[in-house]
């Protein structure tokens, strides 16, 4: 049914949807108002048997889900920005105890400077946590993926992480289709999990392992993400014919046949990118494509490869990047394109919330940049501000 | 024969440890170090929970020495569902496995959470602290050996005033750990108000077999820290450790109670009371308190904390009061 | 169910790794000898009986007190109780009260009626015991249990030697010593009283062996100048008189003196008292802390009015007045000296007990036995005398003169007489190590203090009735510490933090050397030091 809907209240009517036993709530901008949305739907009895904890910090959130979830039941928590880095301990170690959670990543930039504002900083902290990671492009797609999280962890056996870019979605009132709960619960079966805290069957959970074994369990972690690849596509196509509608998936192309470049993205930006991409192809002659990243963990190398190696060029845009190198998706792109003969430019916009615009867009995609550009920088500021070490100080 | 020892013939007063049936939660083979207190505290603890809940008893283990000496693949110590997932998070864990208890209406599992006092009164603190805060179903026990023993023996909040630790070495005026430093971790959770919290110690199995079957089965959040002398860490032969547990009793320097909502309301009293001397001098960590170069100050100033606590917890039995 | 690989494991796994691989030292349940067995001078198991009867267990109990001693109603008044000085609980609060127990099991058992098991051995060899004494009857006990054929002699007209002769019965009932005398002779010995054996030599091929078990009936002389007319006797002839002519006995007046300062001093001054004596008086030579007779039994005549003269000698008597030679002693050198000074006292009679010597005349004439110097027959280990066959022990040996070491005798030379009658020599079995106080943790001993019960009665010739009834034998009993010796208190156990202690189902403890790491806790805090710490040469 369609609705009129802010980005986190849809979120919180999805999971709700998904029955999750335990919510485990901690206030960080700009993910508070799912939690805040599944409180209520908790406290006023319209989600039943769920246990809703409000904890004392994010490392609290994630280690009750953890617990929750190793003792057997369905577990969902949320957070953003400095609360994934404040947790990111207990991150790392849920996906090693192979532990079902969805989590929600409110997309914002990580301090210092503290800002509150949206970019993917925080989710490629998180890139080598083990968690698979997918990217929602729209409120709809982030109501899907979530939906779909579910099923996909469980049946991995691997905790997932939703990301959806905060403000721009988790604030923006959009129209969203929700599904009813008859349906939900015939796409998504109860949880069963495979191992959990049962006096009747007594096991030791996350045993220290030495040099002997430990990098054999990472291997297999590794495959298991692999396997993931299949999964994620497996989900999709059933939720598609369940609920009438394409989300999720590991890649979504646009315009990419025939096109002589490719803008590559993740997130909400795909948007934005997109209707750049149909104004320059009105009188471009439909060169520009676009590739919408969903899974970026596991990396879907193989399909990025295939679609991307007919392009002359491929441009990444990304929300993130590693200071002292550069584009961090760029380079995972690059890498599957290893051995073609596509050039690939490196595109960092919206960092900490800057204006990413259609104009901004059309100029750079119109005139790339070698190596990497930096949407919207004022290169006055940093001209004015930047303060080379002159010899002594080397010393 | 008299009741003080662990078992006896005539069945009168005995421990869970006596019990040639006793659970064994906590399994041979595990790699503690000769003489470890923390051992026999978490198997005598454990074993007491699983008697008083009949079986039906889950742990969530912080890491630390206990951990790691009882779980390391492929040899797992454990004969009842134990979970480890970080330093300073069990408490939350453990709160979430007590959530997904409720939730599935198998609150007749009981919970417990536990660590070294690194794991609690330093680093695991602030779960700790929410965990008490929503009063969550669970029994914390914090088996308290003073320092950080699994990295090499480095100070905690935990580690008592003067005492030599890797991080705090005596040298010169420096005497070691800073006197009128450190957490009174029981006390900060009596603050919570929570429904159950007591101080135990491996010199008194009877004391701490009973209390921890009486928290376990008490809805809410339960606390208990249990005094566990480390032969290694504090430099005393491997088989004194019951000894030296004792002798922190009877010093006053381990007071043992029980309060319950925030309010004492029990302890103790040290039988027979013994100067601090006679505690400090077995151990290898106070040595630069003794000999040559010795401050008798030093000695004062650790007496005075087990007189304090012997007033303040009303060790001294009837009279006292 | 498949589960993770390495993260997830199966409990109990652990028991694979065998950590007993770090031991340098290896615990050992070990057997001390508890102070109280060792200083017994019968080898009483007494800390076995104690364990039995702190469970109520009284009858057997009892069958342990008599594999050592026949005699324990006899032994639980008159034995001077050196288990008790000796006793662990002793340095915490109050030894056992080890004698009374005895005595209440040993009056137990004669009320109750119980008897030695009948014998069923028979070796057909036969042994000559001369003397009915707690020397001879012991020995003859213990020989007939082995099988042998038992012939007594006692020239007295009863039974039962020094313990009837020599100990009064306000301490020793004799319903008491009669029983206990019966109960062996229900065996199946053959007595004869009245006999005195005035030339062993014709015995000898009768018996395959014999044992001396004569004591020593003589009282010493004394070269104290004594008038004719003043009233004098030795303690022992008193005591003989008083048994066997009871109608007979010596007028002693209001005013006595006894001689000496020994148990047989203490044991006539308090007779006297009870004879109609008013003022009694003990002289004796040395300093009061010297006095040879046992501290209660000095504690006893003090409290009933005796009155202790110490460092005098008697010099001489002439009909009421005693001379006394007041003496110096040095403690440093141990030696004794006359000062010079003399004073007189008063009496209307003196008794003598300074000591009884062996009459030796049986033995003479029998090559090979050796009266020595002291008056008393030599002995070998095996406590025979120099004649092959013949053996003796008791009073009539060098040695302590208690009934308990008589017993003793007894059996030793019982047991030696065994191994001669079959050609073999008797070996003592070696002694454990002494579990000393310092080898126990007395932490675990809750503190209960000895009642202490006094004995003394009113100054009649019956006996005070102190013995405790079950409730009260089984809380003393188990105030035993079972010193060297586990009692199942399950510390070691409990306290094992790798589990390496197997307790079965009947509650016995076993080593896991599996999982041992020798860390020592089951030592250190064994209460009754009955673990050891040894090298582990593995």
């Amino acid at each position: 049914m369609l609705y009129q809907l802010e980005g986190s209240q849809a979120l919180a009517r999805a999971i709700a949807l998904c029955r999750p036993k335990v919510v485990c709530a901690y206030p960080i901008t700009p993910q508070t108002h799912i939690v805040e949305g599944l409180g209520e739907l908790v406290h006023s009895g319209q989600l039943q048997d769920c246990e809703y904890l409000n904890v004392e910090s994010e490392m609290g959130a994630i280690s009750v889900a953890i617990g929750s979830q190793a003792a057997g039941v369905r577990s969902y928590t949320a957070t953003s920005s400095q609360g994934l880095l404040y947790m990111m301990e207990a991150v790392y170690n849920a996906s090693g105890l192979e532990l079902p959670i969805v989590m929600t990543l409110g997309n914002r930039a990580i301090g210092s400077p503290i800002n509150i504002w949206n970019d993917h900083a925080d989710a490629m902290s998180a890139r080598d946590a083990g968690w698979l990671m997918m990217f929602a492009e729209s409120n709809q797609e982030a109501v899907d993926l979530h939906i779909q999280a579910f099923k996909i962890a469980e049946t991995v056996k691997c905790p997932i992480m939703i990301c959806v870019d905060g403000f721009i979605l988790t604030h923006a009132y959009e129209q969203v289709d929700i599904p009813e709960q008859g349906e939900v619960d015939e796409f998504l079966p109860e949880y069963s999990p495979h191992i959990f805290m049962d006096p009747k069957r007594p096991l030791a959970i996350g045993a220290m392992v030495s040099p002997t074994d430990f990098m054999e369990v990472r291997y297999l972690s590794h495959l298991r993400q692999k396997n993931a690849l299949k999964v994620i596509d497996q989900v999709s196509l059933e939720f598609s014919a369940k609920f009438k509608r394409n989300s999720g998936g590991l890649i979504r192309q646009y315009n990419v046949e025939n096109a002589e470049t490719v803008i590559v993205a993740m997130g909400s930006v795909l948007g934005t990118i997109k209707d750049t991409v149909d104004e320059l192809n009105m009188t471009k002659d439909g060169q520009f494509g676009v590739l919408s990243i969903i899974s970026y963990r596991p990396f879907p190398k193989q399909e990025i490869r295939d679609i991307l190696k007919g392009a002359k060029r491929v441009i990444v845009l990304e929300k993130a990047f590693a200071l002292g190198r550069g584009g961090i998706l760029a380079e995972e792109v690059e890498m599957a394109l290893k051995g073609e003969n596509v050039g690939v430019s490196s595109v960092i916009a919206g960092l900490g919330g800057k204006i990413i615009t259609k104009e901004m867009l059309k100029e750079c995609f119109l005139n790339p940049m070698e190596n990497e550009c930096f949407l919207g920088l004022n290169q006055e500021v940093v001209n004015r501000e930047y303060r080379p070490l002159v010899n002594n100080d080397v010393q | 024969m008299s009741s003080l020892t662990m078992g006896g013939r005539f069945g009168k007063n005995t421990t869970v440890q006596s019990a040639y049936d006793r659970p064994n939660t906590l399994t041979s083979g595990h790699r503690a170090c000769q003489g470890c207190g923390e051992a026999l505290a978490a198997r005598s603890a454990v074993d007491a929970a699983y008697r008083a809940t009949h079986g039906n008893v889950a742990v969530v283990n912080a890491t630390g020495c206990l951990e790691v000496f009882s779980c390391v693949f492929p040899e797992n110590s454990w004969n009842i569902p134990w979970m480890h997932s970080l330093f300073g998070n069990a408490a939350a864990v453990a709160s979430g496995v007590a959530a997904a208890y409720k939730v599935q209406r198998r609150e007749n599992i009981r919970v417990i959470a536990q660590g070294g006092d690194g794991g609690t009164t330093d680093i695991g603190m602030g779960c700790l602290s929410g965990m008490f805060d929503r009063n969550d179903d669970v029994l914390y026990i914090c088996y308290d050996n003073q320092a950080y023993m699994n990295t090499g023996v480095q100070r905690s909040s935990a580690t008592p005033s003067l005492a030599r630790t890797a991080t705090t070495l005596p040298d010169g005026e420096y005497r070691g750990n800073e006197v009128h430093t450190g957490k009174n971790v029981p006390e900060i959770a009596m603050a919570h108000g929570i429904p159950y919290v007591a101080t135990a110690s491996i010199g008194d199995l009877h004391d701490l077999e009973t209390k921890v079957a009486k928290a376990i089965n008490i809805r809410g959040a339960k606390y208990i820290q249990i005094h566990c002398p480390c032969p290694l860490g504090w430099g005393f032969p491997t088989g004194e450790t019951i000894r030296l547990a004792k002798l922190a009793i009877k010093s006053g320097l381990y007071p043992l109670f029980e309060a319950e909502h925030g309010e004492l309301v029990g302890s103790t009293p040290i039988e027979e009371k013994i100067p601090v001397e006679d505690y400090l001098r077995v151990q290898k960590r106070f040595a630069h308190l003794f000999g040559k170069k010795a401050n008798p100050d030093a000695i004062g100033v650790l007496q005075n904390l087990a007189n304090k606590n012997i007033k303040k917890y009303r060790l001294g039995g009837m009279s006292d009061e | 169910m498949s589960k993770p690989f390495a993260t997830v494991l199966e409990s109990g796994t652990s028991l694979t790794n065998k950590t007993g691989s770090w031991r340098t030292m290896r615990p050992e349940y070990t057997r001390r000898l508890p102070p109280c067995n060792v200083t017994c001078p019968a080898g009483e198991n007494i800390q076995q009986w104690l364990t039995l009867a702190q469970e109520g267990r009284f009858y057997e109990a009892w069958q342990e007190m008599v594999k050592n001693n026949p005699f324990p109603a006899t032994m639980g008044r008159v034995c001077y109780h050196t288990c008790e000085k000796t006793c662990n609980r002793g340095q915490l609060d109050g030894s056992v009260n080890i004698n009374l127990i005895e005595r209440s099991i040993g009056d137990m058992a004669i009320a109750k009626g119980w008897s030695f098991v009948p014998v069923q051995k028979h070796t057909g060899k036969k042994v000559l015991i001369i003397g009915a004494g707690p020397s001879g009857l012991s020995a003859a006990y213990f020989l007939r249990q082995m099988g042998h054929d038992i012939t007594i002699y006692e020239d007295h007209k009863l039974l039962g030697g020094m313990a009837r002769y020599g100990v009064p019965k306000y301490r020793l009932p004799r319903n008491i010593l009669d029983a206990e005398i019966k109960r062996i002779l229900d065996l199946g010995i053959t007595v004869e009283t009245n006999k005195k054996v005035e030339v062993l030599q014709n015995e000898l091929g009768k018996f395959d062996a014999v044992y001396l078990a004569t004591g020593a009936c003589l009282a010493s002389k004394t070269d104290v100048e004594i008038s004719a007319g003043s009233n004098t006797m030795d303690a022992i002839d008193m005591f003989r008189k008083m048994e066997d002519i009871p109608d007979d006995c010596p007028e002693l007046g209001e005013k006595v003196l006894v001689y000496g300062g020994g148990n047989t001093a203490i044991d006539a001054a308090r007779t006297a008292l009870r004879m109609g004596a008013k003022n009694v008086k003990i002289v004796y030579r040395r300093t009061f802390n010297k006095m040879p007779a046992h501290e209660t039994e000095i504690q006893d005549a003090l409290a009933e009015g005796i009155e202790v003269l110490c460092l005098r000698t008697i010099a001489s008597i002439d009909g009421n007045k005693v001379i006394v030679s007041k003496m110096e002693f040095d403690e440093e050198s141990n030696t004794l000296s006359k000062t010079g000074d003399t004073e007189m006292l008063i009496a209307d009679s003196v008794i003598f007990a300074i000591g009884q010597s062996v009459e030796d005349t049986v033995v003479q004439g029998i090559s090979g036995i050796v009266v020595s110097d002291k008056g008393v027959i030599d002995v070998d280990s095996q406590m025979m005398t120099g004649a092959k066959g013949v053996f003796a022990g008791g009073d009539v040996i060098n040695g302590k003169r208690t009934v308990t070491h008589a017993i003793g005798y007894g059996k030793k030379a019982a047991k030696c007489i065994n191994a001669f009658l079959f050609r073999q020599t008797y070996n003592c079995e070696p002694k454990h190590e002494v579990a000393t106080f310092k080898k126990l943790n007395t932490e675990y001993y809750k503190n209960e203090v000895r009642e202490e019960v006094s004995r003394l009665g009113d100054l009649s010739f019956e006996e005070k009735d102190v013995s405790y009834g079950s409730d009260k034998v089984i809380f003393e009993a188990s105030r035993c510490f079972s010193c060297g010796n586990c009692f199942h208190c399950d510390n070691c156990y409990s306290y094992c933090p790798d589990n390496a202690i197997i307790k079965h189902e009947d509650g016995s403890l076993e080593i896991n050397y599996d999982y041992c790491k020798g860390c020592g806790i089951c030592a250190t805090e064994c209460p009754c030091g009955a673990i050891k710490m040894v090298a582990d040469d593995k």
